[in-house]
Order: C-alpha cells, then structure tokens, then sequence
C-alpha cells in the first residue's frame, strides 16, 4: 500500500505537482483520456472575480456590461449569497485552468481532475469544439480584440464604440453560423488579414505605439455592390440567419473600424457556440472523469479517508438534483443528468440488465465501458447525447415528467411519465429542451430593400408558434436600425 | 509538460476599466440612488463605502427571447415526479410569481433593482459634483490619510517575522552564561576522554564511571538549559503614531419650525456634510453637536434633528445661547476648535436678531474658528432677494456681524450649488 500524496488541508506547490502527476498517470493510462498540455494558474478572490465578469477568459476588450457583472457578482460574493466557483478553465492550446488559492488540497486535487483532464478532454475531442473553435489560437486573437477596441476608444471616443458593442452585444445570439462553417475567407482577405496579424505581431515589440492596428486604416468603403470577399457574390445571398455578419458585410452606414468590432463579436459568439451546446455533456464529462479518478487514488491509497470524505460532501452538492416543486428548483442540473447518465452507461456496459439489452443492443454487456464514453463525448452534443442515451432507469431515478403547455390553456398536461409507455416521449422531449434551433428563436434576415427606402426586413419563425417576447424585441430593435442604418422590420411568421 | 503559475501577485484592478465605464453608463441612476442614499445616512458617514441600489434603466442588455406564456405551445421535462400519470392536469401559477421572476433575472431582464457596493471616493464624485466643487477641492477631501507607523522599543510578544535577532542572542547568550550551560565543546571533550581512558582502563574502572556519570549530567543540563529560551525572544514593535492634531467640535444649528420643509432639510444637511467632511480632513476627531430651535432650543440626535418636526414660533437666540451653553460645559477652547454652522429660512422673532448679534459679537465669535450661516431660500425669493442688501430682519443684522468678523460668512442659497462658495474661505489653499 502506497502512503497517501498529503495529510495536510493546505496545498502548496510541491503536494500539486505530486498530486497532479498521480492524476495524469489515472488519466492517461486508465482511462485513456486525450487532452491538451495543461497550463495551471493559481489565482485569488478578487481575481476570479475578474475571470468570471470577463466570461471566463483571461483577456478580454473593456466594456461596462463587464464591469456590471462584477458589481454584480462581487454584491453577492460579500453577502455570502454565492460561494465562487472552485475553478474556472478554458479551451485553448494548452488548457489553462484557474485554481483558487483558497481551496483545500482535497478541493485543488477535484478541480485538477476535473478541469485540467474532463474539461480538456472534452475540449480536445468534440467534434462542435474540433470543428467551430479554433484553441490554438483564441489568446492570440483575444488580445488583438482587446487592443483593437482600445485603440478605437482612443481614436473614436468611447461613446461610439460603446455604442457599437452595446448593438453588437444585443445581437450575439443571431452573431452564429448554426448550420454551415463560417465562410472561407477569399484569398484577398487571406491575404488581407496575414498582412493585419504580422502588424499586430511587430506592435508587440515595436518602441512606437501605433495607435490604431492595421484592420481600421480605411480600407476603401465596401458598397453592397463591390464586395470583393467572402462569399458574396454581387449580391447577398438571402435569407441569412447570421445577422451579424449581414451587417458587417452589407450595412450602408457602418465603417470599417465598425465592421471589425462586429466581427469580433460574432468570433466570440461563435467560439461560445458550442459551449452552449454541450453543458450537459461538458460538465457530466469533467464530474464523471474527477468522480472516477478521485475513487482510485482513493483505492490506490493515495488519498486520506478525510479528503474522499470531504470529496464526497462537495461531489454531491455539484450533482445534487432538487425536484420541481421545491424552492431551490432552478432548471434541470447540468451536472446531475450529465454525471448520471454516463455513470449509467457504464453500469449498463458492466453489468446490463434484461431491459438495458433491449434498449441499447449496440453496448450492453460490452466489457469496456471506455470506449462507449470516449465515443459519446467526441461524437455528440446533449441533444444528441439525451435522444441517444437516456436510459428508462436513470429516468425513474430522477422521476423525470414531461408536460405540455398551450399558453392560452388554463392548465398544464403531463404528456408523458417515467413508465413503460412513457421513456421515448420524455426522453425526446427532454432532448429538444437542449436543441438550440428550438430554444434560440429562429430569426433571419430575408431581404433588404437596396435601391429605395432602405428597409431591411427579418423574420422570425415562430416554432409552435411561441413569439417573441415584445418588450425586449422592442429593446433590441433600436439596435438592428443603428447598425443597418435604416429602418428595419421583424415579421413574425408561423412556422411552415 | 505541466506548468503551475502562481498568479496571485498580479496586478490587482484588471477589471476597474470595465468599472468605470460601468459607472459612467449608469450615472443617473447612480446619482438618484447615491442621493436617496445619502438622505438617509448621517452627516458623520457620508464619505464612507456603502451599497447603492440602482434601477436597471440604462444598464439593460436586451436580446431577443422568446415568450412562450403569450401564445403558441411548448413542452418541457421536470424532475421528481411524486404522483401525476400521464393525462394529468396542472394548474398554472397565476401570471407574475415564483417560476417566472426566476427565468427573468437568469437571462439578465426583468431585473427591476440591482445592488452593488461603491467606494468612498466614487460617493464623494457624485456628491460634489452636485455642489459644484472644484477639483482641487475634491481631491483633497477625497483623499484617504495615511497612518504611520513608528519604533517603539522591543516587546516579549509579537510576530515571527519581527523577531530582533541581535537582541534574542543576546539574552540568549547572557542566561546560558548565567546558567552555567556546557557548551558543546565541553561535552565532546569528555566524551573522548571516556573513550580514551576506557581503553587504557577498561570498562568498569571507577574513574570511567565516574566520568560517565558527569557526562550524562552534563547532557541533562544542557537540556534544561535550552540554547534559546522563549524568555530570551524580543520582538521589534511599532506603533501607529497619530497626526498632531487637535480635535474639533463642529455646532449644527437648524431652525425647525414649520416653515422648514423637506427641501429645506435637504439642503441644510448637504450644508453640514460638506462643513464636516472638511473639519475631517483638518482634524483627528470631530464631534458633532446638533442644536434645533423654534421658540426654544435643545440638543437632539441626528435622527431627531433632521426628521422630527416641531410646531411653535422661531426665536434663533435661543439657539445661540444653547450653543454657548453646551460649549462652556464640554468643549474648553483651549482643548477645542470650535466650528458653527447654522441654516435657518431667515425668519425670527421681530426684536430676536438684536440679542443674536449682541451673542455672537460678545460671547461667540472670539471663541469660534468659522461660523457660518445659510439662509435657504426658495428659487423665487432667491430672485427678489438678488441684493444683498435687502431682507429680513436676521439678515441685516448678521451682515453687521460678517462685516466686522472675517471669520462669519453668511449666504443665501436655494440649490446644492450654491452651497460651495460658502466656504471658499474655508478651502482656500492654506499657506504652509
């Protein structure tokens, strides 16, 4: 029997690294995890504090909406309303976590199983990260956007590009590509924006400060009839559901330091995407890889009875599901079905029962339960993953209902309960809750009036007929007209 | 390849950009909370860090959401199921409770109030830009004082990163000499000896034992003789040491009676802080008397003093006399810098002003530093009183006194920027 890694509830660096190694050696060895070169940071209160209003990133342009957050999240992080979170970590080439100083050693050795090896493997090998979010490179272009606004602040006054953001921000949600890849840059603009990045590059050392980087010297106004890039021909192809990247490209009035602020917003929109789309999965992943590996350091002696006590006190407030009628019911737990569901399908791979066979013929009773998991984190998002692998018992366990809600009906039918008739009905409707294209409203812009009044007209098609809410739709509209320019009209259609 | 990268010691504020453009976005408001905050809290703890509720007006983040209560049909999963089967009715919750407020806040809308803790200084920014206060001024007021800290000798208690080391060896070494401590040396010396006496010897001859016996006494000695006892241990020591200041008394006097209303309060109190934000600056401690009078005075509480109202006539010198009363019973101006501030709406007992002038020109103004007094007035009488000359009664009479004694200012007002220039003398920057 090996002595445990530490005895003390205070970490230093030394127990970390030790800690840390035993827990790669799980990791990679065991359970075969993929992942990044890991990038550790020990920060304080105030710090995370920082991280958190700044959506998690380590850099990140000026804004007041982030300096209300922190207002915000300070105010309750005094009175004691919010505990902070444990760790914070972040999809780039390496994986950089954040570790409180504050934690205990048992809490730092949780955060690094959990961020720096289920976070990351996460990130290195779903196919929504693989494909939309480049990690290599965020930092680079985080710290080009934030330098890029500052200088525009400089040069353009705070208000405008205050302004500009405030309208961009107002529309991220409608900044994504959902369907296709982001556009090829054509070669001009590859050229274009080698150019861009090889000026920023020299800024970094070059003595004189240039005031403003390369992109907002005035490249020759695009007019909707000249557009020499991307993937616009003579005219824009419509409808287009990326409505920031409409008007980036096509509004009559915006410049072109305007346009790049746009376009940063809707990068950031788009490396947030796939988060969106993967809570579940995300942080069922991280919490089912910390879970596993803090129970065989435990089994391997390398940790005290006191720490997996205290592991376990903190695991089980992280998935803890409150039922519906209870006060402190806020949404399905991320954490609970995630850290259920694939604990359940390691249980169904290890020892299935009659109606696990039936349900999921493809790997019950397969001996190794790794390769169904490592095949489910890398190949789905949680729609996906609830429609494919929600199982009739974990169903029961959380005593999931499904029901159905006509806004103009005085009451609410339970469509659907966790029985026999019941599991397909609740499962599919559980999977659609996690369906962007049905949360997010499905707004579009079909077509702009070039050569009269101006008007740009959007639709939104109303899925089973829920509109839009009408006093924010009457907050953003404000928005869409002083990026466009003009008038600008929403039609709210019944889907088709 | 693993890195840990201690971050603590960064740069702390990374977010104060965000901050101040928070601020800026969100003045009015700001400036409506800080004001009614302000309202409510005494005249002493103005300049102090304090909560700030705001509306969300202006600070809104809109985005396009769905209403799914207006119209169309949904379905959605709920855990923990107790009894309801398949075809079950729920009644909804009436509109505008529980689940819906919840779903509001977390999209960041709907949020009607918010609440954040601002600084000392950003509340001072907002409360004198409403006075009109020069920059210069401000930053003098807003500035925190530094303390000092200065030796003070050596203690037997304190903490390990101040231990003296040259002062512990010392004591240290004078007790192990006192004590008799065998050094090292000895015990090493004897120790050879045993073993070269045991070899011509042998084991078991007496002297050998008798030497063995020495050593092992030796050994218990330097045991409970310890090399550095925690008796020996000193600490160097610091105290705080406090400015050389004086202490102040500043004397608030309000007339009370009924024809003071509540914009007239309002101004007064701004009056007061302003005079006692200053008086802070200037002295380590400040008292605050508040005197309130209608046809007879008392010493009251703030709460009191600003929000009780009482009925009766306005006779301002029994205020004064008071003042003075309360001044020869607790604040000696040999101890003391006495400070006045009065706001009254200028009315008074016909005869009255006579015995106020023969007060403060005998008995008051050779013990107070700077008496000051506001007249409050409204914007309309503001106009016909444009002169200086012309007024009530109280009003002649105290520019007799103002003419005589550089140190009585009198004013009208009927806005909070008006209110600065009262002390202009007071903030003149003083020669050094």
């Amino acid at each position: 029997m090996t002595s445990p890694l530490f005895t003390e509830a205070e970490w230093n660096f030394q127990s970390l690294d030790r800690v840390f190694k035993a827990i790669e050696d799980i990791a990679i060895n065991e359970l075969q995890l993929n992942v990044y070169p890991n990038q550790v940071e020990i920060i304080s209160t105030e710090q995370m504090l920082d991280a958190y209003s700044a959506l998690g990133m380590p850099l990140m342009y000026h804004h007041w909406s982030f300096g209300k957050l922190f207002a915000r999240e300070e105010g309750l992080y005094r009175a004691g309303h919010i505990g902070l979170a444990y760790e914070m970590v972040i999809n780039s080439n390496p994986c950089i976590s954040y570790l409180l100083e504050e934690n205990s050693m048992t809490m730092q050795t949780i955060v690094l199983a959990h961020a720096a090896f289920g976070h990351n493997h996460f990130f290195k090998n779903n196919y929504l990260f693989q494909q939309w979010t480049n990690a290599e490179s965020i930092l680079e272009y985080l710290a080009f956007a934030k330098r890029y606004v500052s200088a525009c602040e400089e040069r353009y006054g705070h208000q405008d590009v205050e302004a500009i953001l405030d309208s961009a921000h107002a529309l991220m949600d409608q900044g994504v590509f959902r369907y296709r890849r982001p556009p090829r840059p054509s070669r001009a603009r590859v050229i274009e924006k080698q150019r861009r990045r090889e000026e920023h590059a020299e800024e970094d050392y070059s003595e004189l400060w240039r005031t403003l980087p390369a992109g907002a010297e005035p490249p020759p106004p695009k007019r909707i009839w000249d557009i020499d890039e991307d993937d616009f021909g003579d005219a824009p192809k419509l409808p287009e559901e990326n409505v920031l990247y409409f008007l980036e490209k096509n509004s009559p009035t915006l410049k072109s330091w305007q346009r790049e602020i746009l376009r940063i917003v809707r990068h950031l929109a788009q490396y947030f995407y796939p988060q969106r789309q993967t809570k579940v999965m995300n942080e069922g992943c991280a919490t089912f890889v910390h879970h596993t590996i803090l129970n065989m350091m435990y089994d391997r002696g390398l940790l005290t009875e006191g720490s997996i006590l205290e592991f376990l006190a903190s695991h089980t407030a992280v998935v803890f599901q409150p039922n519906f009628d209870d006060p402190r019911f806020s949404g399905v737990n991320p954490y609970a079905l995630g850290f259920a569901m694939m604990q359940d399908i390691k249980r169904i791979c290890e020892k299935p029962t009659d109606e696990d066979r039936l349900w999921f013929p493809s790997f019950a009773g397969s001996a190794d339960w790794r390769p169904v998991l490592k095949d489910a984190w890398a190949n789905y998002r949680d729609e996906s993953f609830v429609e494919q692998f929600l199982s009739p018992k974990v169903m029961r366990d959380l005593r999931l209902f499904a029901l159905a809600d006509q806004a103009d009906a005085p009451a609410l039918t339970v469509s659907a309960i966790h029985n026999e008739g019941g599991y397909r009905r609740v499962r599919s409707t559980l999977a659609r809750q996690y369906d962007v294209g049905v949360i997010d409203p499905n707004i579009q812009v079909t077509s702009a009036n070039l050569r009269g009044d101006r008007k740009l007209y959007l639709m939104h098609r109303m899925h089973r007929g829920v509109p839009l809410h009408v006093q924010t739709k009457d907050m953003v509209l404000p928005h869409l007209e002083r990026l466009w320019g003009y008038d600008v009209v929403i039609e709210e259609v019944a889907e088709t | 390849m693993t890195y840990f990268i201690d971050r603590r010691l960064n740069p702390k504020g990374k977010s104060l950009a965000n901050r101040q453009r928070f601020l800026r976005r969100a003045r009015a408001q700001i400036r409506e909370a800080v004001q009614k905050n302000l309202k409510d809290s005494g005249v002493a703890d103005i300049a102090k860090d304090r909560k700030i509720r705001i509306s969300t007006q202006g600070t809104r983040e809109p985005r396009f959401r769905l209403d799914p209560k207006k119209a169309g049909a949904r379905d959605f999963v709920l855990p923990g199921n107790k009894n309801y089967i398949a075809g079950d009715q729920i009644k909804k919750p009436p509109q505008g409770e529980g689940g819906r407020g919840k779903e509001a806040s977390s999209s960041g809308e709907g949020e009607d109030d918010f609440e954040f803790t601002m600084r000392q200084d950003e509340i001072l920014d907002i409360f004198f830009e409403d006075l009109e206060l020069p920059n210069l001024v401000r930053t003098t007021l807003a500035e925190v004082q530094s303390q000092h800290w200065r030796r003070a000798g050596f203690s037997t208690s304190g903490a390990p990163n101040q231990i003296n080391l040259v002062r512990t060896m010392r004591n240290s070494f004078g007790r192990r000499l006192a004590l008799k401590r065998p050094s090292l040396a000895d015990v090493k010396a004897l120790e050879e000896e045993i073993v070269i006496l045991e070899e011509e010897l042998g084991k078991d001859n007496p002297r050998v034992l008798e030497l063995k016996v020495t050593l092992e006494k030796i050994n218990a000695k330097r045991k409970w003789v310890a090399y550095i006892d925690p008796l020996d241990v000193r600490f160097n020591t610091f105290v705080e040491q406090p400015e050389p200041t004086s202490q102040a008394v500043m004397f608030c006097l309000m007339d009370v009676s009924g024809s003071m209303g509540e914009r007239e309060k309002d101004l007064a109190k701004r009056f007061f802080v302003l005079l006692h934000l200053f008086l802070k600056r200037r002295y380590k401690k400040v008292d605050i008397v508040f005197i309130r009078h209608t046809h007879d005075a008392q010493e009251v509480d703030e709460q009191t003093f600003f929000y009780s109202r009482q009925s009766g006539g306005t006779i301002v010198s029994t205020a004064l006399e008071k003042m003075l009363e309360i001044q020869r019973e607790r604040y000696t101006t040999s101890d003391w810098n006495i400070y006045a501030a009065q706001a009254s709406d200028g009315y008074t007992q016909s005869g009255d002003a006579k015995r106020c002038v023969e007060l403060l020109e005998s008995e008051l103004m050779p013990i107070c530093q700077y008496y000051a007094y506001i007249e409050i007035l409204d914007e309309r009488e503001m106009e016909v009183f444009s002169n200086d000359e012309a007024g009530a009664e109280l009003w002649r009479a105290y520019r007799g006194v103002a003419e005589e004694w550089k140190n009585f200012v009198t004013k009208r007002i009927a806005k909070p920027a008006d209110i600065f220039p009262v002390f202009h003398e007071l903030f003149k920057k003083q020669d050094a």
